[in-house]
């Protein structure tokens, strides 16, 4: 049994408090994604798992033991930097042997164990060069080699693919994958890209300004973000999110947004109401926003501002006629309406969110 | 014809360069080449016994004649002895204090002042210092030592090169310091951090990624410190005037004796290029070995 399981963490640094009362539980074997934008806390939530930094607050579990006061090197866990933090006057063997010789591993388990970790990673022809001569791909795979080369309780790693070119980083991300299957590992695994939250992880945890937004299955997330934040940082093009009036029609609940009206979900509407809302915030994705011909009911009158086109798809961005603007993405063999000309925009209801504009929480 | 006129505008940029060179030339000229051409005709010519008569050319008998005495022989032996007293204590030493001071707790600017603050010391000042700890009759490490009344420390030719090694590690410390603390911070802090997750303990860490990663910064402290110690002689002077007995009488401090006491500038011109000869090499070292050295940029 090796979860992690964190209690109200919090970090102040002088005035500005970078982890907030976070809570959360990593199973064991999971990939946990901790996913935000830059200074959001993610590294400084990591290093507290780590050891690296000192909690101002809560506590940290590893499998049923408190580590608060354990020092990083007693904690059973191997860390993947984003510099990958390679010793660089040793050889590619002496890095990866390190971790084993420093918890005196005998001299010929210390051999086998690097040479299967090489031999995971592909590493074995590089094993007497120094990190200076490898490529920066060969040098992520050497920073993983040495963090599985011991069988540790966890591991952490902060964005271990934001050094990799666009290509390499898909087919790391990949191999990650299918070594986290094959080690059974538990993996905390920190980035702000979305994209490798999204296809790696088993679990996301998203986090603003230090507080922990949502934990969830990336589809989860995707499909019921918890709030504003989460609704506008996961998806590309991010989810159109348009305020309104909250009204009743022929005893329907409507958003009025300008002269339009747009249903809304029974459940939304009556935690609107419970709340007493007279405003609220929709939440679309382009996905689900389409142009229809005039005349359709309960759709929005748009003006076309940009169509961006992306080859398999293509972005129209409108401007609705209060000044907000609606992204509708559609496939490429549609045709494009010309800039300037004024579309109706119908949403699929049943795919809509809705939003407390205050609190930015989200309603049913 | 804009060729021409292209020659003529390099030649006028060429001479204003040459002018603007020309004052410090002038200056290296009087100070460093012709005394450094002139000290190898003053080895050529044997000083005569007494003042007043011709000097005469001699070849190099007289530098085969002082490179194989004695008397040379054991002031290079001291000098050696010198630096080997002097510099690796230096070291480790300045070492110490960059470690400790290596910290981010708050007040340590203030022991970061008091430990470099022998830059700003002069020899005459630390030798004044450690002369007077030194003393026989009123001297603090005398007192400690329970020497007092006794043969000082500075008079006894079995300690006496040891008070002016001390007296020498004192004030180079902080410049050891500096050097040390600067190595340090150019150790990236990931490193450190990877090691202690790695599973190493301080001293582990000191030793396969503090060391290892400062041995560029240890090697050029090592020769400098060297070169410095070959050339040390403010604190012999002032000191133990290269006694007792010739103990401290460093390479240096006989050139010194030799012109101005015994007026024989011919032979201390040979040392002098011994000298020249040891330091050219210790720097020839040095250069290589940077060049060479691996960058450990990654
Ligand atoms: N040592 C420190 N001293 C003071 N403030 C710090 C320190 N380390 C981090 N912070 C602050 O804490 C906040 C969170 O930083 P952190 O490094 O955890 O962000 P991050 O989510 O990892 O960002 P990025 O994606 O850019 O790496 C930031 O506002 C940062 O400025
Ligand atoms: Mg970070």
């Amino acid at each position: 049994m090796s979860g992690i399981t964190l209690s109200g963490v919090t970090k102040r640094f002088g005035d500005t408090i970078a982890v907030d009362d976070v809570s959360l539980t990593v199973d064991d074997h999971e990939l946990l994604v901790l996913l935000g934008p830059s200074g959001c806390g993610k590294s400084t939530l990591l290093r507290m798992i780590a050891g690296l930094e000192e909690m101002t607050a809560g506590e940290i579990r590893i499998g049923d033991r408190v580590v608060n006061d354990v020092e990083p090197k007693d904690r059973d866990l191997a860390m993947v930097f984003q510099s990958y933090a390679l010793y660089p006057h040793m050889t590619v063997r002496a890095n990866i042997e390190f971790p084993l010789r420093s918890r005196k591993v005998p001299k010929d388990q210390r051999a086998l164990q690097v040479a299967e970790a090489a031999e995971m990673l592909d590493l074995t022809d590089y094993l007497d060069r120094k990190p200076s001569q490898l490529s920066g791909g060969q040098r992520q795979r050497v920073a993983l080699a040495r963090a599985v080369v011991r069988r540790p309780a966890a591991f952490l790693m902060d964005e271990p693919l934001s050094n990799l070119d666009a290509k390499l980083r898909a087919a790391t991300r990949i191999e990650l994958v299918e070594l986290q299957r094959r080690l059974e590992a538990t993996i905390v695994y920190v980035t702000h890209d979305q994209v490798e939250a999204m296809t790696m992880g088993h679990r996301v945890a998203i986090l603003d300004r230090g507080v922990l937004q949502q934990l969830g299955s990336p589809q989860e997330v995707y499909d019921r973000p918890a709030n504003l934040f989460v609704a506008r940082f996961i998806g590309t093009p991010p989810m159109n999110t348009v305020r309104g009036r909250l009204e009743t029609a022929g005893g329907t609940p409507v958003v009025r947004i300008g002269a339009d009206g747009v249903e809304l979900p029974g459940a939304a509407a009556a935690a609107a109401a419970a709340d007493g809302l007279l405003e609220i915030v929709l939440g679309v994705r382009p996905e689900h926003v389409e142009i229809v011909t005039d005349g359709t009911p309960g759709a929005l009158t748009a003006t076309v501002e940009v169509v961006e086109h992306l080859g398999h798809e293509q972005h129209v961005v409108g401007r609705l006629g209060d000044g907000q603007l609606v992204t509708v993405r559609q496939g490429s063999h549609l045709p494009a309406p010309p800039a300037k000309s004024s579309v109706r925009l119908a949403v699929r209801v049943e795919h809509a969110h809705c939003f407390d504009p205050e609190t930015g929480a989200r309603l049913g | 014809m804009s060729a021409q006129r292209s020659a003529r505008r390099r030649a006028k940029d060429a001479l204003l360069g040459y002018a603007l060179v020309l004052p410090s030339l002038v200056v290296f000229g009087v100070f460093v080449f012709y005394p450094f051409v002139k000290n190898f005709s003053l080895a050529l010519h044997r000083t005569p016994p007494f003042p007043g008569l011709p000097k005469k050319y001699v070849g190099l008998d007289q530098v085969k004649d002082v490179l194989s005495s004695s008397e040379f022989h054991k002031s290079l032996r001291i000098t050696i002895e010198f630096v080997m007293l002097t510099v690796p204590v230096g070291i480790v030493l300045g070492l110490l204090l960059a470690v400790l001071a290596h910290k981010q707790l708050r007040g340590m600017g203030i022991y970061r002042t008091i430990f470099s603050s022998t830059v700003a010391t002069s020899v005459a000042a630390a030798s004044v210092i450690f002369w007077t700890l030194f003393n026989p009759q009123i001297g603090l490490v005398t007192y400690w030592m329970g020497r007092s009344g006794d043969l000082g420390v500075l008079e006894d030719p079995k300690t006496a090169l040891i008070a002016v090694a001390v007296t020498t590690v004192w004030q180079n410390i902080g410049l050891s310091f500096i050097l040390m603390s600067a190595g340090l911070q150019g150790v990236p802090d990931d490193l450190y951090e990877a090691a202690a997750v790695d599973g190493a303990d301080g001293a582990r860490r000191f030793w396969h990624v503090t060391l290892p990663m400062l041995s560029p910064t240890l090697f050029f402290s090592a020769v400098v410190g060297s070169i410095m110690a070959f050339q040390a002689f403010g604190q012999i002077d002032i000191l133990t005037r290269g006694g007792p007995d010739d103990a401290t009488n460093v390479l240096v401090y006989s050139i010194y004796e030799d012109v101005f006491r015994a007026g024989n500038d011919g032979v201390a011109a040979v040392k002098a290029i011994a000298l020249f000869v040891i330091v050219l090499i210790l720097t020839i070292v040095q250069l290589r070995v940077a060049e060479r050295r691996v960058s450990y940029a990654r």
